[in-house]
């Protein structure tokens, strides 16, 4: 999809290196008093997650990655693919395992997820900041320890294990912050 | 990002809008003091030049010459040439000093059409002058002078180019092979490109490795650059009896301020430069420039003086006062 001038390079521009779609974190200008200019670029390929800086002499060109956000409905796991649909198209999509990563522990039918494509294909996948999980199994908590603040692991509906306060039961719908995986509060 | 045009209105806080002008006014005060107890004289030259400088790193803002706009101008005069916003005030003055000025500043604007940056805008604010007779090293103390008069309580270092590679990069810059060099600087920089003029390589390690270090809490001038990077400067044998190029930068925690030569007089091996730089501006697929004739004009004049010059980035001394 074209190239991109080192004078275009902006922080969340995508670019190709080393056929892995990367996007740009930081970008600075260096130069001698005479002489060549460089653009010192701080990177993160959104295959890998890996962040490190490479250095382009300033005024080259760097082929363009076609890598855009959409949002999409989860659908379901067919055991090897996670299905996403187009709300608007209702274009389905196929994640690998490697795409939907840890969010994968997080993901409910229906939930609307932030699909990251490469050439149209999910690269990545941010589940909402906030999901509701029912509790599947849990050790009973004790009357009155509530106050104490105590925790316990309780296992979610999608297999997600989460720290939960005693009074939790199994049954329950719990609200919880995917960004730390914490439990937020009873739904 | 830090605005260094300086004068520009956008870039003052309205809290202290007449504060940053009074400091930058009072900076500008105590430059002029300087040159006046030196007499050095000061004076003005145009801002918009028939020749833009035809070094390959800069760019020239070109702009369209009114002649070319006039009505009812005759065809050859629609081709007539463009004028261009200049980059540096050197050609205008150096005519000047070939007219007997004797030694002279100006405080003033120049533009350059680079990607800006923090430390980089397109229009900036330049001290530039000249000292007539003045060797590298006296030009290199008057600099000193200056900035220590405006930031006080800054040791100086000086360092040549060789002993800053040597010290920070651990190669002699003047004695490695272009394929050496290029070994290094992929070894310790992660770069995206393969092929490179060997001073390329050297302004990747300058920039990455060595620039950071120079002028951490005091002044660093780093001067005896390779002949390959003179510009206007002269050739010179240094203690050493390395060919070097009488020029030197200086910096204030790893920020370039200021840029000096003794400057190069003869109008044969200027040419030959302007020539080269239209060469390596071919190469790469840049727009020659027409050559600066009334400056190889000027230093063929006998009343061309021995000089050396510096230009000195006003809006980033502002940074450090």
């Amino acid at each position: 999809m074209g190239n991109y001038s080192t004078n275009e390079f902006k922080n969340g521009l995508k670019i190709i290196i080393e056929g892995d779609p990367c996007n740009i974190v930081d970008n600075e200008v260096v130069k001698p008093g005479k002489g060549q200019a460089f653009n010192r670029v701080r990177l993160k390929n959104l295959k890998t997650g890996r962040a490190w800086e490479k250095t382009f002499k300033s005024g080259e060109s760097v082929e363009a990655a076609d890598v855009h956000d959409t949002d999409m409905e989860y659908l379901y796991n067919d055991g090897e693919f996670w299905y996403f649909m187009d709300p608007n198209t209702f274009e389905q999509l196929p994640a690998s395992a490697s795409a939907v990563e840890d969010a994968r522990q997080w993901l409910k039918e229906q939930d609307k997820c932030i699909v990251t494509l490469w050439n149209g294909a999910p690269l990545t996948v941010t589940p909402p900041n906030f999901v509701e999980l029912a509790v599947t199994e849990t050790d009973p908590g004790l009357k009155g320890d509530t106050a104490q603040g105590g925790t316990k692991p309780a296992t979610l509906v999608t297999g997600a294990v989460v720290r939960v306060p005693l009074f939790i039961e199994e049954g329950d719908v719990l609200k919880i912050d995917t960004r730390t995986g914490a439990y937020v509060s009873r739904a | 990002m830090i605005l260094l045009t300086g004068a520009d209105p956008a870039g003052l806080n309205l809290k202290s809008a007449r504060l940053q002008l009074e400091k930058r006014a009072a900076l500008l005060a105590k430059i002029r003091e300087y040159f006046a107890t030196a007499q050095v004289l000061e004076v003005t030259t145009p801002l918009l030049c028939r020749y833009a400088s035809s070094d390959p790193q800069i760019n020239s803002f070109c702009v369209e010459n009114p002649e070319s706009l006039s009505v009812g101008c005759a065809q050859e005069m629609v081709s007539s040439q463009p004028l261009y916003l200049q980059t540096s005030p050197e050609s205008g003055m150096k005519q000047l000093l070939s007219m007997n000025s004797g030694s002279i500043f100006q405080l003033g604007k120049a533009f350059r059409r680079d990607e800006p940056g923090r430390l980089h805008a397109v229009e900036f604010s330049i001290l530039e002058w000249y000292q007539i007779d003045f060797s590298l090293a006296q030009i290199i103390d008057d600099t000193l002078r200056l900035v220590g008069s405006v930031i006080p309580d800054r040791p100086t270092e000086r360092l040549s180019y060789r002993e800053a590679f040597l010290r920070y990069v651990g190669i002699d810059p003047f004695n490695i092979t272009g394929a050496a060099l290029r070994k290094v600087a992929h070894q310790k920089i992660s770069v995206d490109f393969v092929d490179a003029s060997d001073d390329v390589w050297l302004d990747l390690l300058l920039t990455h490795l060595i620039e950071p270090h120079l002028g951490c809490e005091k002044f660093t001038i780093l001067h005896s650059y390779p002949p390959s990077q003179a510009a206007m400067a002269e050739l010179l044998l240094d203690p050493d009896g390395i060919k070097v190029a009488a020029r030197f930068e200086l910096y204030i925690d790893g920020v370039e301020l200021a840029n000096g030569y003794q400057e190069l007089t003869n109008p044969a091996i200027q040419q030959q430069r302007f020539e080269h730089d239209n060469l390596v501006r071919r190469e790469r697929g840049l727009p020659c420039m027409d050559i600066d004739v009334d400056l190889l004009e000027a230093l063929s004049k006998p009343e061309m003086p021995s000089c050396a010059g510096v230009a000195l980035g006003i809006d980033r001394l502002m940074l450090f006062t």
